[in-house]
């Protein structure tokens, strides 16, 4: 029977190529992904997201439904009482509802990748040539339009609610896409979770226990200086105060400050420690 | 990378996998030569499943070494990937996607190009029967349609060796024959294939040579005709009336074939292998004559069963042993 291995198919219709020898097959296996291989990879499992999204579009409705809602609430809720009018409150709540937003957003990386991991297609994955970083990239790289949705609307909102951003259009622009940035770095946290959790509800609630700290226990909403020193602390070096004093300067000055280099410094930082830690733990899933 | 013409397509030795105290797969060896279908049999939990996905890379190998045409499982993972196709227990394909979006993807990944992913795409369907289905999401598929995308996922990149795991499980006996159909023609095309079964009939219908597996161990392995010879033929089931009669009725079956019955679990039953389906009536007049009782009678092919028994001297156990849920479970 082995000898049918080795026949050459000329009978076949001419579109199909000659079946190769094992000996060829085993010959032409590499070693390893290269570098434009793994890039390919993630862009497919990137457009199978993409894919996904658009046949489950209540995947788009936190980001839709949350800076529609978050921004009047926040600004009008605590606008009076924070910075004296809704007016004077928005440059210090915009920037910190864009980055609260971008958590959220992120944040369901975690969930959505648990979810689809317990499927049997992420089986046909493992078995498959393919780099391990590309089911963890493709994803991430498909959720940067949630991010382009949530922190467009939010800026709209603030915009018809009547914020006038002091840095314009490029300081606006450049605010905008630190959150993106900001979104898709901390999204990577969210990543790992989903891969060391034993199930979606897990990362949900982990999520949260990590969300509410680092969007609260920030600058986002109120100027620290009116805490205790203890929580000063913790705020000032939480990368979300960063990301939303950069935004603030951005936006409202137009500058770029040191706060800018710290906020891409803390996206670096943590893109750094939780990819390669995403990785590893879904290679151990094997 | 060496070029020397190996003749297995597997060559497996000292095989161990084990999840914490439990030895899931327990020194197997394990030879599959080129061109051939091997079948792995196997009760529920055996390890089936554990010992093809430590071959397959989706689970480390504890101990043991094993080859894949002369690749080493442990040291290249990724070149093992490229020479094989697996299709598991449970479709491996996205929910969300249709059939013809599945193979692109699949394709894709694996560095065919996307317009002759394509091309290759609508071939598959083609000959998997599946080309009007090609637009409908996988959630309107049967189970035999999913099965058969499965299969044709893990042909894309036509690999020389394909594992297939319980490929017939829950499937009705028609589609289970179109399976085998298409199985077999895989072999003719020239592919090797490795594959899991819990169904004798399967391993019989479909494998060169089948290796029985029980609780982690390999033991037996031979052609199918080997293995259904050491059970006979068919089988004959007696219960008795009075399950004291027993010992009186072991001596007939004795005396009448030259053989022991295998006793079963539950009293005054057993069961007698039998060359000939004919020789029944022997044994039955036999016992008429030795005035034992009989409440039911049926004759048989062997089950999985039955050669476990004749094998192992225990049943499969599906009540009691890990079940495959366990075995899964633990594996992931």
């Amino acid at each position: 029977m082995s000898t049918t291995t080795e026949a050459p198919n000329e009978t076949q219709e001419p579109r199909e190529m000659r079946r190769l020898t094992v000996e060829e097959i085993v010959a032409r296996t590499s070693t390893h992904n290269s570098l434009r291989d793994t890039v390919s990879q993630t862009i497919t499992m990137a457009w199978r997201s993409l894919k996904k999204m658009r046949r489950n579009p209540e995947q788009f409705f936190d980001v839709i439904i949350q800076p529609l809602l978050f921004t009047a609430m926040f600004t009008y809720i605590f606008g009076g009482a924070i910075s004296g009018s809704v007016s004077s409150y928005m440059p210090l709540i915009i920037p910190g509802i864009l980055a609260q937003t971008a958590l959220t957003a992120c944040m369901a990386m975690g969930t959505q990748l648990r979810e689809d991991m317990d499927k049997g297609v992420f089986d046909r994955f493992k078995s498959l040539p393919i780099a391990r970083i590309a089911p963890l990239a493709g994803p991430a790289l498909a959720d940067v339009i949630r991010y382009v949705i949530a922190a467009t609307l939010t800026i709209l909102v603030g915009l018809v609610m009547g914020y006038r951003p002091g840095g314009g259009f490029v300081g606006t622009l450049g605010g905008w896409a630190l959150t993106i940035v900001a979104a898709w770095s901390l999204a990577w946290i969210f990543t790992w979770l989903g891969t060391i959790a034993r199930s979606a509800q897990a990362v949900q609630g982990i999520s949260m226990m990590i969300m509410f700290p680092l969007s609260f226990m920030s600058n986002a909403f109120v100027k620290e200086d009116t805490m205790p020193d203890w929580l000063q602390a913790f705020v000032k070096v939480n990368p979300v105060s960063h990301v939303v004093t950069a935004v603030r300067d951005l936006m409202n000055e137009g500058r770029l400050t040191a706060d800018v280099g710290w906020a891409l410094f803390g996206c670096v930082v943590v893109v750094a420690i939780f990819a390669p830690l995403s990785v590893r733990s879904y290679k151990r899933h094997l | 990378m060496t070029l020397q013409r190996t003749p297995h397509a597997v060559k497996a030795t000292g095989l161990v996998k084990t999840f914490g105290d439990f030895r899931a797969v327990d020194g197997i060896d394990l030879e599959v030569r080129r061109g051939e279908i091997f079948g792995v049999l196997g009760p529920n939990g055996a390890g089936k499943t554990t010992m093809l996905s430590m071959l397959a890379t989706l689970l480390s190998i504890d101990e043991g070494q094993a080859e894949i045409f002369g690749v080493d499982v442990r040291r290249e993972p990724h070149r093992i990937r490229q020479l094989l196709g697996v299709t598991g227990q449970y479709a491996s394909v996205d929910e969300n996607l249709t059939a013809s979006e599945n193979l692109w993807l699949f394709g894709r990944l694996q560095g065919v190009a996307s317009r002759e992913a394509k091309e290759t795409a609508e071939r598959l369907l083609l000959q998997f029967a599946l080309e009007e289905a090609a637009d409908k999401p996988i959630s309107q598929f049967s189970g035999g349609m999913r099965r058969r995308l499965d299969l044709a996922a893990s042909l894309i990149t036509r690999p020389p060796l394909i594992f297939l795991d319980e490929p017939t499980t829950g499937l009705d006996p028609r589609t289970r024959g179109q399976m085998w159909d298409t199985i077999r023609g895989l072999v003719a095309d020239g592919s090797t294939i490795l594959l899991t079964t819990q169904y004798l009939d399967e391993a019989d219908q479909l494998a060169d040579r089948i290796a029985v597996i029980d609780r982690g161990r390999k033991v037996a392995e031979g052609t199918p005709e080997e293995l259904k010879t050491s059970v006979g033929d068919s089988t004959l089931q007696l219960q008795l009336s009075d399950g004291a009669d027993q010992a009186l009725a072991i001596d007939v079956v004795r005396k009448v074939l030259g053989e022991e019955p295998v006793l079963t679990p539950e009293s005054g039953r057993m069961n007698v292998a039998l060359d000939d389906a004919n020789r029944a009536a022997d044994v039955l007049i036999g016992l008429r004559q030795a005035g034992i009782g009989i409440s039911s009678v049926s004759v048989d092919k062997p089950t999985l069963d039955e050669v476990f028994l004749a094998l192992t001297g225990h049943d499969t156990g599906e009540s009691s042993d890990p079940t495959d849920d366990r075995d899964l479970e633990v594996a992931r």
